[in-house]
C-alpha cells in the first residue's frame, strides 16, 4: 500500500478508464456515421 | 446504516487522485443505462415471439422512463447522503437485474415479468444511475461544471448508439432472423432470453468499473489555480447552499422546471417524427427523401443530440447558463419558425435547422445540473436535479402527444406534406417562447432559503 506522501503514477489507470468507455463509444459512433451516409447516398 | 465498501467515507480520494478518472467512471454508468433508448430494437422480435401489439411491446420502455423520473425524484436525497459508489452499485443491481428478470419473463412467456423487470426494476436503475455522478462531477470540476456534467449526460445519448447495433447483432447471433427490409421472419426459442441474459451480465461488468473508480474529493480539495471568487463575477453563481427540500419552494426551481419541460417537449416534437417528417416535407418536390435516406436523417439527429450535450454544455462554462438557455429557447424558436416559413424550399436548410434544434434539446439536459449548481450550490444538487427530472417525464408524454395527435388530425382533414406539421411547429414555437420567458425570471435565490453558514453542511 502506498504511503500518503508517495507520488503515485495514475496515468495507466487514466488511460485504461478512458479506453474502457471510449472504445464502445467509438464503435457506436462508427455505426452511426455509416448510417448517416445513407442520407446523402440513399 | 453501515454501507461498508459502498459508503461515501470509504471513497474520499487520497491526495494526488486525478479528477480525470471521474468522467469515465460516470460514463461507464451513463453509457450503460443509455441503452434504454435502444429498446425499439427488441420490439419486433418480442411482438413476433410473444404475439404482442406495438403498444404492448412499448410498455417496458414507457414504464422505464416513468420510473426514471420517479426514482430520481424519490431517491435523490439518499443518493446524496450515501454517495456515488452506493448509487452506482444500486443502479447496476437494478438495471442489470431488470434484464435478468426480463430474460426469465421471455423464457417462461410471462410478459408481465418483462414489463416489471426491464421497466420497473430497470427503470429504478435508470433514475438512480442518471443522477448518481452529477454532484460528484460538479464537486471535482467546480471550474468547469458544464463540461463535466456534459460528458456524463452525453454518455446517456451515446448509450443507445452502442446498444442499437450491438443488440441487433446479438439477437441475430442467438436466432432472430430478419428479411432484407429488416422485418423479423422467425425467432428461435431462447434467442431473446439469452440476449437479455448476456446484456444483464455484460452491462454489470461494464458498470462495475465505474463503481470501483468513483471517488469524492476531500472537503478542502479544490482544483489547482482555481479561485471561487472569480466565479462570483457571474451574478447567478452562489457560494451558498440550498437543500433539496427548500429548493422546490423557490420560484427559481419551478422556472427551470418549465424551461426544461418545454425545451425537451420542443426537441421531442422533431425526434419523435423525424423519419416521416422529412419524407412528408419533400414528398412532392423534385428531391424526395427515400426510406434509407430518412434513416440517415434520424442518425444525423442522434449525432447532433449527442454533440450538443458536450459542446453547448461546455460553452455554458464560458458564457453563463442563463445566456445559453436564451440561445436554446430563443434561437430554437427562430429555427422552428424558419422550418415553418420555408417548409420544403431547401433540404439543406431543413436539415441544418433540425440538427441545431436537436443539439439544443440534448444541451438542455446537459446544462441543467450546472445551472442548478449555480443557483442552489453543491450541497444537494444531485437531489435537486432528481426532482427536476419530473419535467422530463411530463415532456416525454406531452411532446409525442402534441405532434402525433395534430399530424393524425391534419391527415384526416385531407392535408399532406409540410401542412401536416405546421400547427405542431407553431405550438412548439409557443412553448419555446414560454420557456424563454421563464428563463428570464431566473434570479439569484433569496437568502432565506440558504443553509446556515455558521455550521458545517454535512452530506
Amino acid at each position: 500500500m502506498s504511503r500518503p506522501d508517495q507520488k503515485v503514477n495514475r496515468t495507466p489507470l487514466i488511460v485504461f478508464a478512458w479506453l474502457w468507455v471510449g472504445i464502445p463509444l467509438l464503435y457506436g459512433l462508427y455505426q452511426l456515421i455509416s448510417k448517416v451516409t445513407q442520407l446523402f447516398t440513399g | 446504516m453501515a454501507l461498508g465498501f459502498l459508503d461515501r467515507s470509504r471513497i474520499v480520494a487520497p491526495a494526488g487522485w486525478s479528477r480525470w478518472l471521474i468522467p469515465p467512471a460516470a460514463l461507464s454508468v451513463h453509457l450503460a443505462i443509455g441503452q434504454a433508448y435502444a429498446w425499439s430494437v427488441f420490439k419486433p422480435p418480442l411482438e413476433k415471439y410473444l404475439s404482442l401489439s406495438g403498444a404492448q411491446s412499448a410498455l417496458p420502455f414507457q414504464l422505464g422512463i416513468v420510473m426514471l423520473g420517479l426514482s430520481a425524484a424519490l431517491f435523490g436525497t439518499r443518493v446524496e447522503r450515501n454517495g456515488p459508489r452506493w448509487a452506482m452499485f444500486v443502479s447496476l443491481c437494478c438495471f442489470c437485474g431488470g434484464f435478468l428478470v426480463a430474460a426469465l419473463g421471455v423464457l417462461t412467456k410471462q410478459y408481465w415479468l418483462v414489463v416489471l423487470g426491464y421497466g420497473g426494476l430497470g427503470g429504478i436503475g435508470l433514475g438512480i444511475g442518471y443522477i448518481s455522478p452529477v454532484s460528484t462531477l460538479i464537486k471535482w470540476f467546480p471550474d468547469r461544471p458544464g463540461m463535466a456534467t456534459g460528458i456524463a449526460i452525453m454518455g446517456f445519448g451515446g448509450g443507445a448508439l452502442i446498444a442499437s447495433p450491438w443488440s441487433t447483432e446479438m439477437l441475430q447471433a442467438f436466432g432472430v432472423a430478419y428479411d432484407n427490409v429488416g422485418r423479423v421472419v422467425s425467432v428461435a426459442d431462447s434467442a431473446i432470453a439469452t440476449t437479455f441474459l448476456v446484456h444483464g451480465l455484460a452491462y454489470a461488468v461494464f458498470m462495475s468499473v465505474g463503481v470501483l473508480l468513483v471517488r469524492v474529493p476531500a472537503d478542502d480539495w479544490k482544483p489547482a489555480g482555481w479561485n471561487p471568487a472569480n466565479d462570483k463575477a457571474h451574478a447567478l453563481i452562489t457560494t451558498a447552499n440550498v437543500s433539496a427540500r427548500n429548493a422546490i419552494r423557490t420560484p427559481q426551481f419551478w422556472c427551470l422546471w418549465v424551461v426544461l419541460c418545454f425545451n425537451v417537449t420542443a426537441g421531442i416534437g422533431i425526434l419523435e417524427k423525424a423519419s416521416p417528417m422529412i419524407t412528408d416535407f419533400f414528398r412532392e418536390t423534385p428531391v424526395p427523401v427515400s426510406a434509407s435516406a430518412a434513416a440517415g436523417f434520424v442518425a444525423l439527429l442522434s449525432l447532433a443530440n449527442m454533440l450538443g450535450r458536450i459542446v453547448w454544455s461546455s460553452t455554458s462554462d464560458l458564457v453563463g447558463r442563463k445566456n445559453m438557455y436564451r440561445g436554446y429557447l430563443g434561437v430554437g424558436a427562430v429555427l422552428y419558425l424558419a422550418i415553418a416559413l420555408f417548409t420544403n424550399e431547401s433540404k439543406v436548410l431543413f436539415i441544418v435547422c433540425a440538427m441545431l434544434i436537436l443539439s439544443f434539446y440534448g444541451a438542455g439536459f446537459a446544462t441543467v445540473p450546472a445551472y442548478l449548481k449555480d443557483l442552489f450550490g453543491t450541497y444537494q444538487v444531485g437531489a435537486i436535479h432528481g426532482r427536476l427530472l419530473t419535467a422530463w417525464s411530463v415532456a416525454g408524454v406531452l411532446g409525442p402527444l402534441i405532434i402525433n395527435a395534430i399530424a393524425d388530425s391534419q391527415k384526416a382533414a385531407g392535408k399532406s406534406g409540410p401542412a401536416l406539421y405546421t400547427t405542431s411547429i407553431y405550438i412548439m414555437i409557443g412553448l419555446l417562447v414560454v420557456g424563454f420567458v421563464a428563463n428570464e425570471f431566473v434570479r439569484p435565490v433569496n437568502a432565506k432559503f440558504h443553509e446556515p453558514t455558521g455550521e458545517k453542511v454535512t452530506q
